[in-house]
């Protein structure tokens, strides 16, 4: 197993404040507006530079999408950021009309995404958004894995054009991807190579998904590690060519099961290269509160749970 | 544009509108009918937009240094298309296809087949003017001096993203939108006073921090005079009560909210349009 170490943890919206701060001086259409959430978006640097860029919509999400349409009509580049919750489910309508059916420039940033939002409960904890927005016809949807990764994607989805659904959230996590990477949407990363088992892993289970590597490592089974920070467009390509060289699988993700990244990888090997596959996710139920950590344990979103899978999934080869 | 050759591109759209729904048995002819007169008003005499040498229009989606309009009750898609197609935007022809398979014109406007003078999808109600909204805002952001104006129905104020907007841009200081509500007090259940009662919209916008203006909507003259009243303060977003008839020059649809989302028949049809003689230098499509 590939070694990983950390020197330094921060959370992923960090990432996307410390993103969107360096865009704002080389894209001039780039806008930033939020829904009461400028502090939580990690949105001070940028509005402190560009105040003029700055739009505060209030505690009014359904309006700030709209607004953020109208935006793209006259050139700009919104980054309509709030919780994932409010940023999805809330306005899914306003989302599938004036900004996927539109094909607007309009990119969602949502924070706070998942069980790890914590204490504050299931009526935050959305886990359901990947599904409702890779479900949507011109939407991309991608979800980070740590500061660096998230900083980059922040910065990489300005120059492509169309509708983006940009996740992240709250916890403070190990930061283990390079500084100076560069972004590519829709090319998963490798990162690991290994034949016995395919772990397809996205956002805050890529860290759980490097110790359970390392764990199966010291008994001797190497697992092809891959990264999906981008759940759409889906690398297929990486997908196929790794469960060819492992012959089964575990998605991992902070996200319920149905309609997920291990949905999206199911449909791919059904449909190319049918292989047993075994889900990490939350299974039909909603969160509550709780520290990110003793959620992420109770509803077993863990490397623990990762070998626990791996094991299970190899038996079924 | 002189007043009698408005009147006679209403009256041909009132024919365009009539045919099409009965084409397809399917449509909304009413409000359609009642928002004409403010239609060829707003396309062919008050908003500044760019044509070329020809005067034939220039359709960008950016639609920088022109003035814009939305539609948010995308329902009345029947009377934008016509005039859209009359201001040469597309063929007059293309007006056939309305609601039909491989069609650019969608029962709702959208922007996915790439109809010139379409910027946003709407059908969904009360997007509108949160998208009105954006665009007003880029073009202050931009410099643009131009104005956007946005249609929304009165039905359509029962939705709650509509007072988001409308708290909005008074905040955001959008003087250079004008909102226009189609107040023909119907919706598809019945009167919107008996479905869920407005109350005095007027007031509400005021209170909200808008200029509020009235008018005849199918007056010609009024709604001119009106709408040029409507860009004078540069910071204070306009917002007018359009009082129109539902099925306006059809005698048998005016004032009957069946008529919101429901076709005439042929003999229906023949005796609509014998109401409405085509005027010298107009015709059908």
């Amino acid at each position: 197993m590939k070694k990983y170490e950390y020197t330094d943890k921060k959370d992923t919206r960090s990432g996307f404040g410390a993103g969107i701060a360096e865009l704002g001086k080389t894209h001039p259409n780039v806008i930033a507006l939020t829904a009461d959430l400028a502090g939580s978006l990690k949105l001070e640097a940028f509005i402190k530079e560009f105040p003029d860029r700055f739009i505060q919509c209030g505690i009014a999400e359904a309006n700030m999408m709209g607004v953020s349409a109208g935006l793209t009509i006259g050139g700009k580049i919104p980054y309509a950021t709030t919780f994932a919750n409010f940023a999805t489910g809330r306005v899914y309508d306003q989302i599938r009309q004036s900004i996927a059916y539109s094909n607007k420039n309009v990119k969602i940033c949502a924070s706070h995404a998942g069980l790890t939002l914590g204490e504050d409960g299931a009526t935050h904890q959305i886990l359901e958004d990947l599904g409702m927005m890779k479900m949507l016809p011109n939407m991309t949807v991608i979800n980070p894995c740590d500061y660096n990764q998230t900083k980059a994607a922040t910065i990489a989805i300005a120059d492509h054009v169309g509708p983006v659904y940009l996740r992240f959230g709250r916890p403070v996590i190990p930061i283990f991807t390079p500084a100076d990477q560069k972004f590519e949407i829709g090319k998963a990363w490798h990162v690991n190579e290994g034949d016995a088992v395919s772990i397809f892993c996205t956002g805050h289970l890529v860290w759980e998904a490097i110790k359970a590597g390392e764990m199966l490592s010291e008994q001797g089974i190497e697992a092809d590690i891959i990264n999906i920070h981008t759940i759409k467009p889906l690398d297929e390509e990486a997908i196929l060519a790794s469960v060819k060289k492992t012959g089964c699988a575990v998605s991992a993700e902070e996200h319920m099961i149905n309609g997920g990244l291990g949905d999206s990888v199911a449909q791919v090997l059904a449909r190319n290269y049918p292989a047993p596959l075994e889900y990490v996710g939350v299974h039909d139920t909603f969160g509550e509160s709780g520290t990110p950590d003793q959620l992420m344990q109770k509803y077993g979103l863990t490397a623990d749970k990762i070998v626990e899978q791996v094991k299970k999934v190899m038996a079924r080869k | 544009m002189e007043l009698e050759k408005l009147e006679g591109i209403a009256t041909a759209v009132r024919r365009d509108i009539l045919r099409m729904v009965a084409a397809v048995n399917s449509g909304h002819p009413g409000g359609s009918l009642g928002c004409t007169d403010f239609f060829v008003a707003l396309y062919f005499d008050i908003m500044r937009r760019k044509t070329d040498e020809n005067g034939n229009p220039i359709f960008d989606m950016d639609g920088h240094d022109e003035d814009l309009f939305f539609l948010s009750n995308g329902h009345i898609s029947p009377v934008w298309y016509s005039v859209l197609a009359r201001a040469g935007y597309f063929p007059l022809e293309e007006l056939k296809t309305f609601r039909k398979l491989d069609s650019r014109l969608q029962g709702h406007p959208a922007t996915a087949e790439h109809i010139p003078g379409v910027r946003i999808a709407s059908g969904s109600l009360g997007q509108g003017l949160s998208v009105a909204s954006g665009a007003a805002y880029a073009k202050k952001l931009n410099g643009d001096d131009k104005h956007v104006y946005v249609l929304m129905g009165d039905g359509e104020q029962q939705e709650g993203q509509i007072w988001e907007a409308a708290q909005f841009a008074p905040n955001k200081k959008l003087g250079n939108l004008t909102a226009i509500i189609d107040l023909n007090h119907a919706q598809i259940d019945g009167t919107t006073d008996n479905v869920n009662d407005n109350r005095d919209l007027g007031a509400k916008y005021r209170a909200f921090g808008w200029f509020v203006e009235e008018m005849n909507g199918n007056d010609m003259e009024e709604v001119i005079r009106t709408l040029r009243k409507a860009q004078e303060d540069p910071d204070v977003p306009t917002l007018i009560l359009m009082h129109t008839e539902m099925g306006y020059g059809v005698d048998y649809m005016v004032g009957n909210y069946k008529w919101h989302g429901t076709a005439p028949n042929a003999d229906q049809l023949q005796q609509a349009l014998n109401g409405l003689p085509l005027s010298v230098g107009t015709t059908d499509y």
